[in-house]
């Protein structure tokens, strides 16, 4: 089914919450009108480029920029030591902090320029600055770096090996961390009838948004402002991280995100790169811009993933999932990216349960420093990372008992009645119903009639598969006390502020970020319908400190649960406002006033009305207030929800392979989602949309590989498969409203969950396809190649050995 | 990146062109056509010319003409302008139809047939169909024109017979008309280049296979005849079960431990590869045969 998007004008009043209107932003960002980080133009303004580590693991015996200084239009060169010489202004660290810890975590120094070593190929040796951006290149080009080159590695579970050559104290071990109940888990497994496991590798992702980091930071040494644009997903956060890095206080530092193309999480982070521009820029008293090249990006973003799993899934002999037991590498890369220690743990074991009613659980993870880039949060952060675990063993579960796999879950689901289901690892589930999304899912790929066209297409030599996800996400992670126990260094609650101007336009701020979320055209319609007046009449201002009081940013699919939320809220306070003055002057009490559809009415006197804009005018004039009523109109929340959301769904991968040439030809895919209560439906398909694409581009397609060296060898589009439109199918996608019983909007979230659903169902859809060879399962991503190689009877299987013994390879060997 | 500097020339024939390359000769000198191989490599770095002479706009080098059953392309006619030449698919069919499958539209504009010969790249379209076209490039240099058969005119990676003083005029094709011609290919996900592209020339007749040639390119340092393919089917009957038999015997001849191995695919893959390939060629040229297009 796919949506219609509506003119605005089309819809009623009464209607705008959960129409598909169009987007409002896209127009400028079709004709090129948006103004992103890069477009941004100041007089005066010098270029930066970053001298990089061209290797993995090195030891820098000499950095010399000399010949870099004395090229014309080089305005100045820094390294390590000038940030940390005599005549630095002391406060910064030149450092970048973790905003997550753990227990166990092993905090490491992370310097903006590398202090006499270098942890990864793209870690920042020396900055030169330049009158052009020309220039700035070629000179950091021009800055020699004699190294001495050190043993690396890149994998989690090799680096953990002894002997493995380690990046920063004895060993690699950045944490050691686990969750859930290891005797309960222990004793499930010894009384099951069946298990299963799985040896697999959830590979290293590069982000790729469309948009390249870039900042441009501007300093007024009269007021001691420092103004920094840049290519954020959270600006409030960068201040407070930033102002500690560079040394700058908080109150004088101003970050703006102006348009921003994409993030997938790789803009939550903080980097040295935005820390330098902006410290530069108030060294020299300068202007100066710095965008990464597509390059760049590729050896500095922050990666994805890169988890080394063994699972097992043990079963009674009616089939019912009995226990879980799970143990991951995780890779966490040279230093600990800003949420990196959340990932792998507190996002990823938290969803192991999946949609099933698993009695123990147990998951341990180890996170390890390697010599890739720091890794952290991209698209899904941790949950897919669970779902595929889950969702693998599901498959090689219903296998194992002989069962049907729709219906190997629906025995396990948790059932509907059960809500809120408290899981053995540490979260409670709001709400769910999930045999909805699997029967219309079942329906639109008509389950029953596949089994038999699979048994013919065999008979004729071809294979057909199908391959479920019955995934789970929680979005909008919540409440704050609880980020704080389990280790966050910030609240996770959203604020925003909703202003009537004196003429009846409204303009609501909100501290969520968002940059291609469609959050211009959702957040209008939420507030045009708290307020009761047209659509057209809330602008929507995100991204900027200095106008917002607050904001945690947007990732984690948290912007329509938390800010739309807290937007509901700041409305309803201002309406309680409004109503006050109307009955003020309507002369009634306001506990007889009524409000609706942008009206307060007296009950029982209908003709007795005041409108909302009305009100705000008066307000403003404050000729006729209510006693001790301030003038003016407009609220501000701080909105810390109850718990997360679990959004869930289903998707379904029909597949045919070709074992001669291990081509996967898509037949069809279907998802059906419930994201709760739908604001947008067309940006709710849209999200699914882009979210599977990018789930299959992680099924087929991508992976960040490097060679011995820690080299990365798909360090472009040539060589890194990005999927391109004639990669992905047809996707037919439908949904279920399951609301989310603590938020005002009863929305639960979207942003990932395409990404989350999608790799397994493809994975399943592709093992059962080369069920008659005996594949359980091929390592991701699925190239034509090892399911080649499979069907050859090759390694590259990921399942049936037992843990320990399937360290295989395969399809890597290049 | 912005590439490092260079002198630029842009004459207007082939005889300037000729004389620039002479007067350059101690240089490092390149050739820019459509400039869709040599700029992705200026800007990366990869190539740093001291001087480049632009031929894409010398008109006596574009355009497709048919004559007393010869094909000719000037080297700088674009994929575009030889798709839209109706003697092109009638002449050479194979070759058009791996003309086809170059890139993109926007590539297919720009893209020119003798730049991506001259440029030799393995991976391209183009190296097994213009072997399979039985083509002939024609190079001009300071002592007039020769021409080179396909056959000996690749001589490896990025290596062709043009002397350095020398540019390729224009690529004659002996008329196959009557013939079917295909190509197909596997197509790197990332990149597009081929990992193995087949192209075919078939036709049939009285039941028997009269024209087959096959070749490959993305297997080998160089586009390649698959002659036991050929041999399998010549003056045979060609339906599904010789085509089958035909195919796998693609890599007669090819030495595997010489195929292309890279991140993209190993060379074992690509012999599996080329079979497959080989056989879908087949059979779609096979299946046109049979049932002409419409249109």
């Amino acid at each position: 089914m796919t949506i219609d998007s509506m003119d605005p004008e089309e819809v009623d009043a009464a209607d705008i919450l959960g129409s598909a209107i169009e987007r409002r932003e896209d127009p400028a960002l079709i004709t090129g009108d948006a103004e992103y980080t890069d477009d941004i133009q100041r007089p005066g303004m010098a270029h930066m480029a970053v001298a990089r580590s061209q290797y993995g693991h090195a030891d820098l015996e000499g950095v010399d920029t000399s010949a870099a200084e004395e090229m014309e239009g080089v305005v100045a060169t820094y390294t390590h030591e000038d940030l940390h010489g005599e005549d630095t202004p002391e406060g910064g660290s030149f450092s970048l902090p973790t905003g997550w810890l753990l227990d166990s975590l092993e905090q490491v120094d992370h310097p903006i320029l590398a202090d006499g070593r270098v942890r990864y190929q793209g870690d920042a040796i020396a900055v030169v600055v330049a009158e052009d951006r020309y220039t700035a290149r070629d000179a950091a080009e021009a800055v020699s770096v004699d190294y001495g080159r050190r043993d690396a590695v890149t994998d989690p579970r090799e680096a953990l090996d002894e002997g493995a050559p380690a990046l920063h104290g004895e060993d690699n071990v950045a944490f050691d961390w686990e969750l859930g109940d290891s005797d309960a888990t222990d004793e499930a497994f010894e009384s099951a009838s069946h298990t299963v496991s799985i040896d697999v590798e959830n590979q290293l992702l590069v982000p790729n948004a469309m948009e390249p980091r870039a900042a441009v930071a501007d300093y007024s040494p009269g007021s001691g402002e420092l103004e920094v644009f840049m290519t954020s997903q959270n600006p409030h956060l960068h201040r407070l991280l930033m102002s500690g890095v560079i040394g700058h206080p908080e109150h004088k530092l101003r970050i703006k995100a102006p348009e921003v193309g994409g993030g997938f999480g790789s803009k939550i982070h903080h980097y040295a790169d935005e820390a330098l521009a902006a410290w530069i820029a108030k060294d020299l008293e300068r202007p100066v811009k710095w965008t990464a090249t597509r390059t760049e990006t590729y050896v500095t973003d922050a990666q994805g993933r890169g988890h080394r799993t063994e699972a097992e899934l043990a079963m009674d002999d009616d089939g019912r999932i009995t226990g879980l037991r799970v143990d991951t590498k995780a890779n966490l890369g040279a230093y600990l990216s800003t949420f990196a220690p959340a990932v792998p743990t507190w996002l990823y074991g938290t969803l192991l349960s999946g949609q099933y009613d698993i009695p123990a659980i147990h998951c341990s993870v180890t996170g390890a420093f390697t010599n890739v880039p720091p890794v952290d949060a991209y698209r899904g952060a941790g949950r897919p990372e669970a779902s595929f675990v889950v969702e693998r063993l599901a498959h090689l579960g219903a296998r194992e008992v002989d069962m049907d796999p729709a219906e190997f879950r629906r025995l396990n689901f948790v059932p509907a009645d059960e809500f809120p289901y408290e899981t053995q690892v540490a979260v409670v589930y709001d709400s769910g119903d999930y045999e909805k999304p699997l029967d219309k899912a079942l329906e639109m790929v008509d389950y029953d009639s596949f089994r038999e066209r699979q048994e013919q297409a065999r008979e004729e030599g071809r294979y057909l598969g199908i391959g479920f996800s019955c995934y789970i996400e929680a979005c909008g992670l919540a409440p704050s006390e609880l980020a704080g126990q389990l280790g966050a260094q910030a609240g996770l609650w959203e604020s925003s502020l909703v202003r009537f101007h004196p003429s009846g336009t409204v303009t609501a701020f909100c501290g969520t970020s968002g940059h291609g979320q469609g959050h211009a055209t959702t957040y209008a319609q939420i507030v045009a319908n708290e307020l009761g007046i047209p659509y057209d009449d809330v602008e929507v201002v995100e991204g900027d400190t200095d106008e917002i009081p607050h904001g945690m940013g947007t990732y984690g699919s948290r912007s329509a649960a938390v800010g739309g939320s807290s937007l509901v809220k700041s409305s309803e306070k201002l309406v309680e406002k409004a109503k006050e003055i109307a009955a003020h002057q309507l002369e009634a009490d306001p506990d007889d006033i009524e409000f609706e559809a942008g009206e307060f009415r007296l009950a029982g006197a209908p003709d007795r009305s005041l409108g909302i804009k009305e009100v705000a005018e008066q307000s403003y004039l404050a000729h006729d207030m209510p006693e001790e009523m301030e003038p003016g109109l407009e609220a501000t929340s701080f909105y810390d929800p109850d718990n997360f959301v679990f959004p869930f769904g289903t998707h379904v991968a029909v597949v045919e392979v070709d074992p001669d040439s291990g081509e996967i030809e898509f037949e069809q895919y279907a998802a059906v989602d419930d994201v709760g209560n739908q604001i947008n439906p067309k940006i709710v398909e849209g999200q699914i949309h882009g979210g599977i694409a990018q789930g299959i581009g992680q099924a087929l397609y991508e992976g960040a590989e490097y060679d011995e060296n820690a080299q990365l060898l798909t360090g472009s589009m040539q060589d890194y498969a990005v999927p391109k439109t004639y990669h992905i199918p047809e996707m037919e996608t439908d949904s279920t409203v399951t609301e989310s019983p603590h938020n005002p909007l009863g929305v639960k979230g979207v942003g990932e969950a395409g990404t989350i659903a999608a790799p397994q169902a493809v994975v399943n859809a592709v093992a059962d396809a080369l069920e008659p060879f005996g594949v359980e399962g091929i390592e991701m991503p699925l190239t034509a190649e090892r399911v080649w190689e499979a069907t050859n009877g090759r390694a590259t299987t990921d399942g049936g050995s037992p843990p320990g013994e399937g360290d295989d390879e395969g399809g890597e060997k290049r | 990146m912005i590439p490092d500097g260079f002198d630029y020339h842009e004459p207007e024939t082939t005889a300037e062109a000729i004389e620039l390359l002479e007067e350059h000769g101690d240089a490092e000198t390149e050739l820019l056509a459509g400039g869709h191989s040599l700029l992705p490599a200026m800007k990366s770095g990869l190539s740093s010319p001291d001087v480049l002479i632009d031929i894409g706009g010398i008109e006596e080098l574009t355009g497709v003409t048919a004559d007393g059953g010869t094909l000719t392309i000037g080297a700088m006619t674009s994929y575009s302008d030889v798709l839209d030449a109706e003697a092109a698919r009638e002449h050479a069919p194979a070759l058009t139809a791996a003309v086809e499958q170059v890139g993109d539209r926007q590539v297919r504009n720009r893209g020119t047939v003798g730049g991506n010969v001259a440029h030799a790249d393995p991976a391209s379209d183009l190296p097994g169909a213009v072997l399979v076209s039985d083509a002939t490039m024609v190079v001009q240099g300071p002592d007039g024109e020769r021409d080179v058969p396909a056959e000996e005119f690749y001589l490896g990676m990025y290596a062709t017979d043009i002397g350095p003083d020398e540019l390729l005029t224009r690529v004659e094709v002996p008329s196959a008309a009557g013939a079917v011609g295909t190509y197909v290919k596997r197509a790197s996900p990332s990149s597009g280049y081929a990992m193995v592209g087949v192209a075919a020339l078939l036709s049939v007749e009285d039941g028997a296979a009269e024209t087959v040639r096959v070749g490959a390119s993305g297997v080998m340092d160089r586009g390649v005849r698959l002659e036991g393919v050929e041999d399998a089917l010549a003056g045979g009957s060609v339906d599904e079960e010789t085509i089958e038999a035909a195919a796998a015997r693609a890599g007669e001849g090819l030495d595997t431990a010489l195929m292309m191995d890279d991140l993209r695919a190993s060379g074992e893959f690509r012999a599996q590869l080329l079979e497959v390939y080989t056989e879908r060629a087949l059979a779609e040229a096979n299946a046109d045969l049979a049932a002409p297009a419409a249109d």
